[in-house]
């Protein structure tokens, strides 16, 4: 079977608030933004803290290993996929997909790390697979 | 001051159409203003409020007005999916107190079936300067798999199954079977339910909801005005909103809006859940549903799978009759937005006139909420409890 074709809005690199997360999934790394005035880590990426609105915010890099939070595979589509939302070890929860497993043996609460995946613009994204 | 009893719900109509290849979206928003003045016993030059959606065409209130050729002095659009309704029959609750406004007339109107919309699982491209796009798009959310991990992880936190969800539906038929313009009337069983194809794991074609054209409208006004007319008298005592999303990554996709709220419409209205009669609860999918049960207070979080089992949502038969029209589940969900058809049918029940086969005896006090939005990201809530005088 055909694996999906991966869609991307935009263009990654011309918003300067979260071009490090693109430039950072392009060289293999997840990019987390922290507060630092609160030091709490927050998704999806801003340029503003969320619990703040200071723009006291800095980036670092993520261990790339969570657990599951949650999932559906979506069977109606062809071919499937499986969404989820992953718990980053960093204490923060981020939408992704689950890929190169079979999803019918996933459980929530697995241990899963982080592959990026390309996307159809060429730019990359972070997908789960189970750790 | 508070809102409670500042308006009456005195116009409710739904459109019998499911589906409309021969009319515009703007033309049935204004059969449904006609339908529902006709209700109250009032004529468009007595409207001086108008209150819509997103589903509304073009800027919304700038261009329905302008088609309806109505002369008001008071406008709102806030749009929060498919529970705008009910935030907007509390923000025509303010503007009359305010003095805004003496009659507020609020529409709805779609026809995504006409057009063919693949509603629940068609991935669809937003604009990239909505802040979340980017990091969501590339992972195929849809209506469906957003509803259906709140279900996975309820399944997970609370053990709920799919066979609890599977009721949500069988009593939704119940009522439909009784509705000669519900889409889908035939009674299911639970297994018919868990026995559909699978669409996004773990909701099955059953635990979704009907697509279908068509609309409704309200009309609230000023209790004077309210007791002038020769309807039966259904008072807003209580309305609550409140928008929920990921709270930067602390995300919880066990609980709504609702939980907020709902305490503060029944706060306002000095009612409390086990008071209620009959509940129009909004039904997307049947998960949708069990999570507002348990947030607006008719159970315990995590028991909502107990409390929609066995028929307990069945008029006649269980403690809380829910969606006696057939809700969304089995008869309409029009303009993908279900907010409305929850709000008209609570008011039959509370005037005695829902079907006779489903009308709840001595349904004086109702409530009708809805979600809007995607569960499994950011959606607003919004309730409205009735009282009939």
């Amino acid at each position: 079977m055909a694996e999906r074709t991966i869609g991307f809005v935009g263009d990654a690199g011309s918003n300067p608030e979260t071009k490090p997360y693109w430039d950072g999934c392009n060289a293999g790394k997840l990019m987390l933004t922290r507060c630092k005035d609160t030091g709490k880590v927050f998704t999806y990426p801003r340029g503003v803290s969320p619990f703040t609105l200071s723009a006291n915010v800095e980036w670092f890099e993520a261990k790339g290993t969570g657990v599951l939070y949650s999932y559906s595979t979506m069977e109606r589509a062809n071919p499937p996929y499986t969404i989820a939302y992953v718990t980053l070890d960093e204490g923060t929860t981020m939408m992704t997909g689950i890929t190169d497993t079979d999803a019918s043996k996933l459980k929530i609460g697995q241990k899963v790390k982080v592959v990026f995946k390309d996307t159809e613009t060429g730019q990359k994204v972070p997908f789960f697979t189970p750790a | 001051m508070s809102l409670k009893g500042a308006g009456y719900i005195v116009g409710a109509w739904e459109h019998p159409t499911r589906k409309a290849t021969d009319k515009s979206v703007a033309q049935l928003h204004a059969e449904c203003a006609k339908g529902a003045l006709d209700d109250a016993g009032l004529t468009k030059d007595d409207v001086d409020g108008y209150f819509c959606a997103g589903d509304a065409p073009g800027m919304g209130p700038i261009n329905m007005v302008d088609y309806m050729n109505l002369n008001v002095r008071h406008i709102d659009s806030t749009d929060i999916g498919g529970s705008s309704y009910q935030m907007l029959v509390g923000h025509a609750l303010e503007a009359i107190q305010a003095g805004r406004c003496n009659v507020a007339l609020i529409t709805l109107a779609g026809r995504p079936r006409s057009e063919g919309q693949a509603t629940g699982t068609a991935v669809r491209a937003g604009n990239p300067a909505q802040p979340d796009m980017q990091f969501e798009y590339p992972y195929g959310p849809v209506v469906a798999n957003m509803y259906a991990m709140c279900a996975a992880r309820h399944m997970y936190q609370y053990g709920t199954t799919s066979e609890q969800l599977a009721w949500i539906k069988v009593a939704a038929s119940h009522h439909a079977q009784y509705n000669e313009h519900a889409m889908l009337r035939n009674v299911v069983t639970v297994e018919d339910v868990v026995n559909s194809p699978m669409v996004s794991t773990p909701l099955h074609r059953l635990d979704c909801c009907v697509i279908s054209d068509g609309g409704g409208a309200l009309i609230v006004t000023k209790p004077e005005i309210a007791k002038s007319l020769k309807r039966p008298l259904v008072k807003v005592i209580g309305v609550g909103e409140h928008p929920k999303g990921q709270f930067a990554g602390q995300v919880d996709l066990t609980y709504s809006g609702a939980r907020w709220s709902g305490p503060a419409a029944f706060e306002m209205a000095g009612v409390k859940p086990s008071d209620i009669k009959y509940a129009s609860i909004y039904d997307s999918f049947t998960i949708t549903v069990l999570m507002q049960l348990e947030d607006l207070g008719f159970c315990e979080k995590g028991q909502g799978g107990k409390f929609v089992q066995d028929g307990n949502l069945i008029s006649g038969q269980g403690k809380l009759p829910f969606n006696t029209d057939g809700g969304g589940l089995c008869s309409n969900h029009p303009a993908n937005r279900g907010g409305i058809t929850k709000i008209i049918e609570a008011v039959r029940q509370a005037r005695g006139e829902a079907h006779p086969k489903v009308q709840v005896p001595n349904a004086n006090l109702v409530l009708a909420h809805g979600t809007g939005g995607s569960l499994g990201t950011r959606h607003g809530s919004s309730t409205v409890i009735l009282e009939r005088e």
